[in-house]
């Protein structure tokens, strides 16, 4: 596993973290991989990990009855993909699949959350990371919503 | 006595001698002067008036080559009465061009710096002038970037050029678009993402940027705080015109006419205008 | 164009030392608009209609609005009587200038159907020469202020140019100021000053009835050839001062334009603008009446056969709501962009168009406002309680 840390300290997600939190994070993570189609996770399954991209896309996926499936997002190279492990109710919200081949490191959420409940400066620090994505990612999608290129006529 | 000035409200009769549907709502237009004389010489980024007979005059942007100047090539959306009436005209009818009006990318006044280019929907219309201009002079440049953000996939403008360009060595082109269904395999998402983690560098960039209003503001918002200086942020504005001359009224936006001190404006001249609502 | 046969349109604010003062009196005024006439001049002049004194051609001095005076207020416009017989004893009305020099309708061209084409004909009009009898001097700026704004771009009206190029201007020195005049404000008046072919300022008292006669031009003199006058005395010329000196001293209203650009600029989010907007019809009265608004539109029509088009220029204002309109709707919606816009436009913007205001204090948007705004009120409210939160334009129109 010691060979994911450097992975993990140089990702710009950890910038700034303590190397002996580096250390203890690097103890819940694993390496992945998904093939094209694989299913990463679905929605309303347990959300027990998140993963740091580290090649590949994977996309975020809806499903309404009567509707093809629409992907509402892609999470691409050095993106972060998951933080519904952080909040009750632990679930998934989206189904999300590698749209090509995808290699991520997987962090064990329901180890962190133990550890973040143990040492709450570690919590402080993930969730400033987090909101700092969803942020982001709040900001994106607002902009989808505004439609901008449908014009009314 | 008698003016003998120029009546600049006459516009000139072209034929059309294509029409290609792109998407659903845009079409292209290639225009060859009825008279046989040369086309007017203009730079990427200007417009024309174009008048379809007995319905109505709109500035549409000039979306083919500026070097190639046997025809002119419009792109527009189908969305009011004379786009409508425009999209139904055959091969041979003719319609009246009045132009080129406007300023123009300051293409060639940036040599030597990295060129970004982010269209947002239609506004990679007249941004595709910019880009053949730059591709026949690529020497000239440092990196070349485009960011193109469409509605979805079927909305995807110029796919043959994107596919050409794509293609090249020296030219790296990224498009996403707000939605899609499972049969897309690109990027989904708005096109300021694509801006943080795109090659090139910020110190040395020219960006140019064309799309609806708001994808621009939140363009140049995201191009700054990637490290691009405003003054190399260069937009194009549209406005309603009715004379492209400066002389109507309409396309005022505070101080300047979009038809004669823009369309094309570097961020640092509207960019206190843009933040104010319906100025 | 030969710049030699270009009359030069002096919109400078230096008094231009006039080529010679003479007198004519009164009885003898008809003998001006003959001489005119002669020269087959359309003289166009005040006369009264409708309860108004408006322009329209006058053949004789009966026809002007002899003995009449205006009262004039916000939403207001009286015609009284004066008990004399002045020939000028009143200010603006609901007409101005640009009514004749920029017409409310013109047809631009004509197309005409050609197998799958079309051919444009161009509408080549003779245009009258005409003489503008009693332009005041705010109008006279006005009209300065529409040639910058028509001729002197970088692509000129030429209907407007053979307009202009024809005029014969006859101007007039304002002996009363008007309930709603502020050109003493806007350093417009009332004053004559700028190309003029004669100006007038008319005396009138016990004994006397006069016009003090100011000739501008080469071909005022020759004019002034036909009219039976003599030449004007120290006295007439001190009377001529001190009437407009008297007059600038009676402005119904006055307008503060230190910064005023500025004040606007940094005020666009100024709550007074809300205010005015929950009064304001957007009925584009003031536009119609301004000297100076310019702002037209186009329209294509055919006929119903479809063999005839064309383009017919009609005014157009900036409070429509269509005026604004792009794919997916107007840019400017609600009332308060729509007049914010007018009124920043005229006291400000227009400032770094084309070099001075827009607004030239002749009181016409006051006056045949239908809920009687202001713009001296308004822009009084605005530097009352500036605010300077939102930023200042920092705009240079690089050209």
């Amino acid at each position: 596993m010691h060979t994911l840390e450097p992975l993990l300290a140089e990702h710009p997600f950890f910038q700034g973290l303590d190397s002996r939190y580096i250390q203890l994070i690097t103890g819940c993570a694993s390496n992945v991989r998904f093939d094209t189609g694989q299913y990463i996770f679905h929605e309303g399954e347990e959300a027990n990990e998140f993963y740091i991209i580290r090649h590949g896309k994977v996309a975020l996926e809806t499903l309404a009855p009567g509707h093809k499936p629409i992907t509402i997002q892609t999470i691409e190279e050095g993106d972060v993909l998951g933080w519904s492990w952080l909040f009750p109710p632990y679930r998934w919200h989206f189904n999300a699949y590698a749209v090509e081949l995808t290699r991520a490191i997987a962090l064990d959420g329901k180890c962190l959350r133990t550890k973040c409940e143990e040492d709450h400066d570690l919590g402080y620090e993930f969730l400033k990371r987090f909101a700092n994505v969803v942020e982001q990612r709040l900001q994106a999608t607002r902009l989808q919503l505004l439609d901008v290129y449908n014009v009314r006529t | 006595m008698a003016a003998n000035l120029p009546n600049p409200m006459l516009p000139q009769p072209y034929r059309v001698q294509k029409m290609r549907r792109e998407t659903p709502d845009t079409f292209t237009l290639e225009l060859t002067p009825v008279n046989g004389s040369g086309i007017p010489p203009f730079a990427a980024g200007q417009f024309n008036m174009l008048y379809v007979y007995g319905v109505g005059e709109v500035p549409i942007s000039i979306s083919g080559d500026p070097d190639k100047r046997n025809c002119l090539v419009h792109t527009t959306r189908a969305v009011g009465t004379v786009t409508k009436a425009m999209r139904e005209l055959k091969i041979h009818d003719v319609l009246g061009v009045r132009g080129p009006y406007g300023t123009h990318w300051p293409v060639m006044e940036v040599a030597g710096s990295d060129v970004v280019i982010v269209a947002g929907g239609i506004g990679l219309a007249p941004l595709r002038s910019a880009m053949y201009q730059i591709l026949a002079h690529r020497e000239k440049f440092g990196r070349v970037v485009l960011l193109y953000g469409a509605r979805t996939p079927s909305d995807i403008l110029f796919r043959r050029d994107l596919e050409q360009w794509r293609a090249h060595f020296d030219l790296e082109v990224y498009v996403t678009v707000d939605r899609a269904t499972g049969s897309w395999r690109g990027s989904v998402g708005f096109v300021t993402q694509l801006i943080p983690k795109a090659p090139f560098d910020p110190l040395n960039t020219v960006a140019l940027v064309c799309g609806p209003e708001t994808m621009m503001r939140f363009t140049a918002l995201a191009l700054e705080k990637r490290g691009v200086k405003p003054d190399s942020i260069i937009l194009s504005m549209e406005r309603n015109m009715k004379c492209a001359i400066g002389l109507c009224g309409h396309c005022q936006f505070g101080p300047v006419f979009v038809c004669k001190d823009g369309p094309v404006f570097p961020y640092t001249h509207i960019r206190d205008l843009l933040a104010k609502w319906e100025i | 164009m030969p710049e030699n046969n270009h009359r030069k349109h002096k919109t400078s604010r230096a008094a231009t030392r006039p080529k010679a003062v003479f007198v004519v009196e009164a009885d003898h005024f008809q003998q001006l608009i003959d001489a005119l006439r002669a020269r087959a001049y359309q003289v166009i002049g005040p006369t009264v209609r409708d309860n108004a004194i408006v322009y329209d051609e006058v053949t004789s001095v009966a026809d002007l609005p002899i003995g009449y005076t205006d009262e004039q207020e916000k939403g207001t416009y009286r015609l009284q009587q004066r008990g004399d017989r002045a020939l000028f004893g009143y200010t603006v009305g609901p007409h101005s200038w640009k009514k004749l020099l920029y017409p409310p309708v013109l047809r631009l061209w004509q197309a005409v159907r050609n197998g799958n084409g079309f051919k444009i004909v161009p509408d080549q009009q003779k245009m009258p020469k005409l003489a503008f009898l009693g332009v005041r001097a705010c109008e006279l700026n006005a009209i300065a202020i529409q040639d910058r704004v028509l001729l002197e771009g970088a692509y000129a009206d030429p209907n407007y140019k053979q307009r202009r190029d024809n005029l014969f201007i006859v101007a007039v020195n304002c002996a009363q100021a008007g309930g709603t005049c502020f050109c003493a404000s806007m350093n417009t008046g009332p004053r004559v000053s700028g190309a003029y072919d004669l100006a007038l300022t008319e005396i009138l008292d016990a004994e006397t009835h006069l016009l003090v006669v100011e000739v501008g031009t080469a071909l005022g003199l020759k004019v002034m050839e036909d009219v039976q006058h003599r030449e004007a005395t120290e006295a007439d010329k001190e009377a001529v001062e001190r009437i407009v000196a008297e007059t600038a001293q009676h402005m119904g209203r006055t307008l503060d334009t230190t910064d005023l650009k500025d004040l606007l600029y940094q005020n666009t989010e100024h709550p007074r603008w809300e205010e005015v907007a929950s009064r304001c019809l957007t009925c584009a009265n003031c536009t119609m009446v301004c000297p100076t608004c310019f702002c037209m539109t186009v329209e294509d029509v055919t006929d119903l056969t479809g063999e005839h088009a064309e383009r017919v220029r009609k005014w157009d204002s900036c409070f429509t709501l269509d005026f604004s309109y792009i794919a997916g709707g107007s840019v400017r919606s609600s009332a308060k962009a729509r007049y914010r816009q007018w009124m920043t436009h005229k006291l400000a913007t227009w400032v770094d168009q084309f070099g001075s205001f827009g607004c030239v204090g002749c009181g016409r948007c006051i006056t045949w406002c239908p809920v009687g705004i202001d713009i001296t009120e308004e822009a009084r409210a605005i530097r009352e309680s500036s605010t300077t939160t939102s930023p200042t334009h920092k705009l240079v129109i690089e050209k």
